[in-house]
């Protein structure tokens, strides 16, 4: 029915004289094409559709049929909560007009404005909102490409499969053994997200195999997030269980044998071993020649989110280079897409995007099953500095671990989930 | 005078509707935990539902959040964030919201 519209609009526009050049953009439904169904691709498409008032068209190219969230996820392998506690679905953005189409997009044709999709169908696009996450820089842990290796030693920092095999791996797990997880260099998707996964896997532990260990060999000098709440954490609650050792830069993995390597030839040896990989902008970014920062991440102009790649092109999220202080999680990337969702209405409607932008980051991290912490800011336009810095005086953390909090956490889940969806769980 | 007294009128609808788009684009940036134009997924059990709440009401919570004054987990290290002005847009934006979800 879209598509019809759509064929008839491109007829309609081949007819129309040049004189009409004024009327060929009324003539025709604007057309935005966003990629990727996570938190950043699933708030713009939203928010196009609500601030346009349904008068521009949006195309949602997403290939999984829910909606898996990583936040929370790591609730999963600590116990208390399960998939279908974290798995959601596009109806809800369909309800307003969202044309979902459940592909992969494989290329860009930014000369046609197209994107091809892995079924061979082209969608042309006037503006063009890519979110594509994070893919594995894999050739950076030379065992893991061997055959069977991503089957044995799992990342589960996609949530779906990975975190159900995780928990199963850590069920499986006799009292006694050893959980090692290996954290990349900064920058990376989700920075408390290890720290908080150690939290839960020693909570876990705790309660059904309290003679275990938690292993955390983390590329960085220290812990990037929230580090003096988590440490405190660790000293108390999971005392003798979790142990953190920084400066461990994961060179390779022996997965047959459950080993971690540094690259100084060290080696851990796990009954469970959880390697996250360094990382770099989802695929489609890459192969499109956006990701100009180190060949890793999507450079963007933060009034709009516009690629300085590529005309008509915006890349939210996790896959952009981010402007000081700002992580790579869930939240920002809700936050990107309204900034760029406000600017693409306005500049499909002929008028300039809003000069003086602003987003705050809200993070939470559960440490116990009911116990949780939080970091967070507020960001604004500094007109002199050309990108998006945290307002002086705003922000901080939580003072310690509390309850209240945890029930906070919960709340926002909703509403994050609830804001760049549309339905309410 | 009548043509004055109506382009006075043009002028400050459009400068209502200019607060009223500034505040709906600050909102937003608050939407991730408050849900979407003020609207609590939660039904506003744990959290306040703000759409439709008086605009004074709500500016003078946030002054108080960022003064201190009002105790708080997060809302004092958020407040900090915004300018009076932009509390009042935001206020603005929320007082003229529905507090229930259009069917």
């Amino acid at each position: 029915m879209k598509r019809r519209q759509f064929v008839k609009g491109i007829s309609a526009l081949a007819l129309t004289p040049l004189a009409g050049c004024a009327s060929t953009a009324s003539s025709r439904r604007r057309q935005v094409v966003v990629v990727g169904g996570g938190f950043g691709g699933a708030t713009a498409a939203k928010y196009i559709r609500l601030w346009s008032e349904g008068a521009i068209d949006v195309t949602l190219v997403e290939p999984n049929p829910t909606f898996i969230s990583c936040p929370l996820s790591n609730l999963v392998l600590g116990g208390s909560m399960q998939m279908a506690d974290i798995t959601l679905g596009y109806a809800g953005l369909a309800s307003i007009g969202v044309r979902i189409v459940r592909d992969r997009a494989a290329q860009i044709d930014f000369d046609k404005q197209a994107v091809m999709l892995a079924s061979g169908q082209a969608l042309r696009y006037d503006r063009l909102v890519l979110s594509p996450g994070v893919d594995f820089l894999w050739d950076q842990l030379p065992g893991m490409q061997r055959p069977g290796a991503q089957d044995t030693v799992l990342h589960a920092w996609h949530a779906g499969t990975q975190t159900a095999a995780l928990r199963a791996q850590l069920g499986a797990m006799a009292d006694g053994g050893v959980f090692a997880m290996t954290i990349p260099p900064a920058p990376y998707r989700c920075p408390p997200g290890p720290y908080e996964r150690a939290c839960q896997v020693a909570h876990y532990f705790s309660r059904a195999k309290p003679k275990s260990k938690v292993l955390i060999l983390d590329a960085n000098d220290d812990v990037v997030s929230k580090g003096k709440l988590f440490k405190a954490i660790w000293a108390t609650r999971y005392a003798g269980m979790v142990e953190y050792r920084p400066r461990f830069m994961t060179a390779d993995v022996d997965a047959a044998a459950r080993t971690a390597i540094s690259e100084l030839g060290d080696k851990v040896q796990a009954a469970v071993l959880n390697v996250i990989p360094p990382q770099r902008a989802g695929s489609i970014a890459a192969q499109a020649g956006l990701a100009n920062v180190n060949r890793r991440w999507c450079e963007v102009d933060f009034l709009t989110f516009a690629s300085t790649q590529a005309a008509n092109v915006h890349v939210l999220g996790d896959a952009i280079q981010a402007s000081p202080l700002m992580p790579k999680s869930a939240h920002m990337a809700n936050q990107h897409a309204k900034i760029c969702a406000g600017a693409v209405v306005d500049l499909l409607n002929g008028k300039s995007p809003n000069p003086a932008p602003m987003l705050t980051n809200t993070c939470y991290s559960f440490v116990t099953d009911r116990e949780a912490i939080h970091v967070a800011s507020v960001h604004a336009w500094d007109a002199a500095a050309k990108t998006l810095l945290v307002v002086p005086g705003s922000g901080g953390l939580s003072g310690a671990a509390n309850e209240p909090e945890a029930a906070y956490a919960m709340s926002w889940a909703r509403n994050i989930w609830s804001d760049s969806l549309n339905q309410v769980r | 005078m009548n043509l004055l007294i109506v382009t006075l009128l043009a002028l400050a609808a459009s400068s209502h509707a200019v607060a009223l788009e500034n505040g709906q684009r600050l909102y937003a940036s608050c939407a991730g935990c408050h849900g979407t134009a003020g609207l609590d997924a939660g039904g506003g059990k744990l959290l306040p539902v703000l759409a439709g709440q008086p605009k004074d009401a709500l500016a003078a919570s946030m002054r108080a959040f960022k003064a201190g004054t009002r105790p708080a987990t997060i809302m004092g290290q958020i407040a900090k964030g915004y300018s009076d002005e932009q509390i009042e847009q935001i206020a603005g934006y929320l007082a003229a919201q529905r507090s229930t979800q259009a069917k």
